[in-house]
């Protein structure tokens, strides 16, 4: 079936077989690798990405669920060479260890700082619950949310 | 992991849906969210011939105010229940329900009536919506039917729907400013829960349902019936495995189970 997304701003059209999931389809179909697939049962949030503009599991949502919707992964945050606030943030505050969930906890924490702009600590560890690091490095991964954060209500102003 | 191989249909309405039902019969499965049929699919455990996706159905997509209940579009997504102004008004323990299913992706896309068709005793909302006594709303080619929650889950991913029906709406007593609590015992954030615990306070007492305590969603009718009889939390939550069932799994053995329920059981009495 054709599936047409647009996906990070440029319209993607792809003759898929329906079983397709969106993260096979933005990794083959769109050759956009920055989107791990990592558990591939929906518990680790490698595969993050937003589907107009909230954060989804793309190993457990088929690409046709995702026919005409608006898709942004890793590759469309930046503009240009200056980096979202988010991957600035985990930049600086060295936010990733073997940077295997990097793409996917970035992702989920544009959309929750969407939700919650100004979140407490425990507002930001709750809210990447459903992104797992095997290297277990959440403390800077929390340290860049809050930064991120604040650097984003401070460009609001 | 990749699914076999289905053919996929997309709807835009609950009356397209049926006569796709109707066309392809017990070949065919709805697609709502696809939080819980997608993994089955993955594993190739539900091999559907053809998907109907229900997903962008907005009709069903909805929260009201409806007198003596709340009326719950079957389509509505975790997120929307667990940020909606009149659910907070008139039925909290619903939205602190659904604000710790799963994690925050899978609340983008789940929805209230996904999960109860699904019917699996592990989830927290059809708990919820049993020891609320909801009705569920079924379309089938027929009409329209009411399914008291006490009659919907009938075994492990069973329940009363037929293959030719749609779940469309759920209707929730209001319960008003009344005390609940929520008890979620797991190992990580975002798994199924161990054993799970809802307490509400209704007009007609308090009632209690369990997660994942037998191959349905129960009520703890034994500690019911004890706290009608003036028991104390403590007391009645003693009664919290009367009459359950639980599986041993790798999580929990069955008296693992039963002693989580009746320490939830009475965490929750005592938040009342």
């Amino acid at each position: 079936m054709n599936v047409g997304v647009t996906v990070n701003g440029a319209a993607q059209q792809h003759d898929v077989e329906p079983r397709t999931l969106l993260v096979h389809y933005l990794r083959e179909a769109c050759a956009l690798t920055g989107t791990k697939v990592g558990c591939d049962t929906s518990s680790c949030g490698a595969c993050t990405v937003l589907v107009d503009g909230e954060s989804v599991k793309s190993c457990t949502m088929l690409a046709a669920q995702a026919d005409g919707m608006s898709v942004t992964t890793i590759e469309g945050l930046a503009v240009g060479d200056a980096m979202h606030p988010v991957q600035q943030a985990f930049h600086e505050h060295h936010g990733l260890q073997c940077g295997y969930c990097t793409a996917g906890m970035v992702m989920a924490v544009v959309s929750l700082l969407e939700e919650i702009p100004d979140p407490s600590e425990h507002d930001v560890r709750i809210g990447i619950e459903g992104n797992l690091c095997r290297c277990t490095g959440y403390h800077n991964i929390v340290e860049s949310v809050l930064a991120a954060a604040e650097e984003m209500r401070a460009q609001v102003r | 992991m990749i699914p076999a191989a289905f053919d996929y249909v997309r709807v835009e309405s609950a009356d397209a849906a049926i006569a796709q039902l109707a066309e392809y019969g017990d070949d065919a499965k709805l697609l709502a969210g696809g939080m819980s049929l997608l993994p089955l699919m993955k594993l190739r455990l539900a091999t559907p011939s053809v998907l109907v996706d229900v997903g962008r159905v907005s009709e069903l997509s909805y929260v009201r105010d409806a007198g003596d209940h709340v009326a719950i579009g079957a389509l509505t997504r975790h997120r929307d229940i667990e940020t909606n102004d009149v659910l907070a008004r008139e039925c909290g323990v619903l939205r602190a329900v659904a604000a710790q299913v799963g994690d925050n992706q899978v609340r983008h896309r789940g929805t209230i009536g996904g999960s109860v068709a699904h019917g699996d005793p592990a989830s927290d909302l059809p708990a919820a919506l049993l020891a609320l006594d909801a009705t569920f709303v079924a379309q089938g080619p027929g009409g329209t039917r009411e399914i008291a929650a006490s009659e919907f889950f009938q075994g492990f991913l069973e329940t009363a729907l037929a293959p030719d029906e749609l779940l469309r709406e759920i209707r929730v007593p209001k319960t008003g400013a009344n005390g609940f609590a929520f008890e979620k015992f797991n190992r990580r954030a975002q798994d199924f829960a161990t054993v799970g615990v809802v307490a509400a306070r209704t007009g007609d007492g308090t009632h209690v349902g369990l997660i994942n305590m037998g191959s349905t969603p129960l009520r703890a009718t034994a500690v019911e019936r004890a706290l009608a009889q003036g028991a104390s939390p403590s007391d009645a939550a003693a009664h919290a495995a009367d009459g359950t069932a639980p599986s041993a799994d790798l999580n929990a053995s069955v008296e693992y189970r039963e002693h989580l329920a009746r320490v939830l059981v009475c965490r929750a009495l005592e938040a009342l």
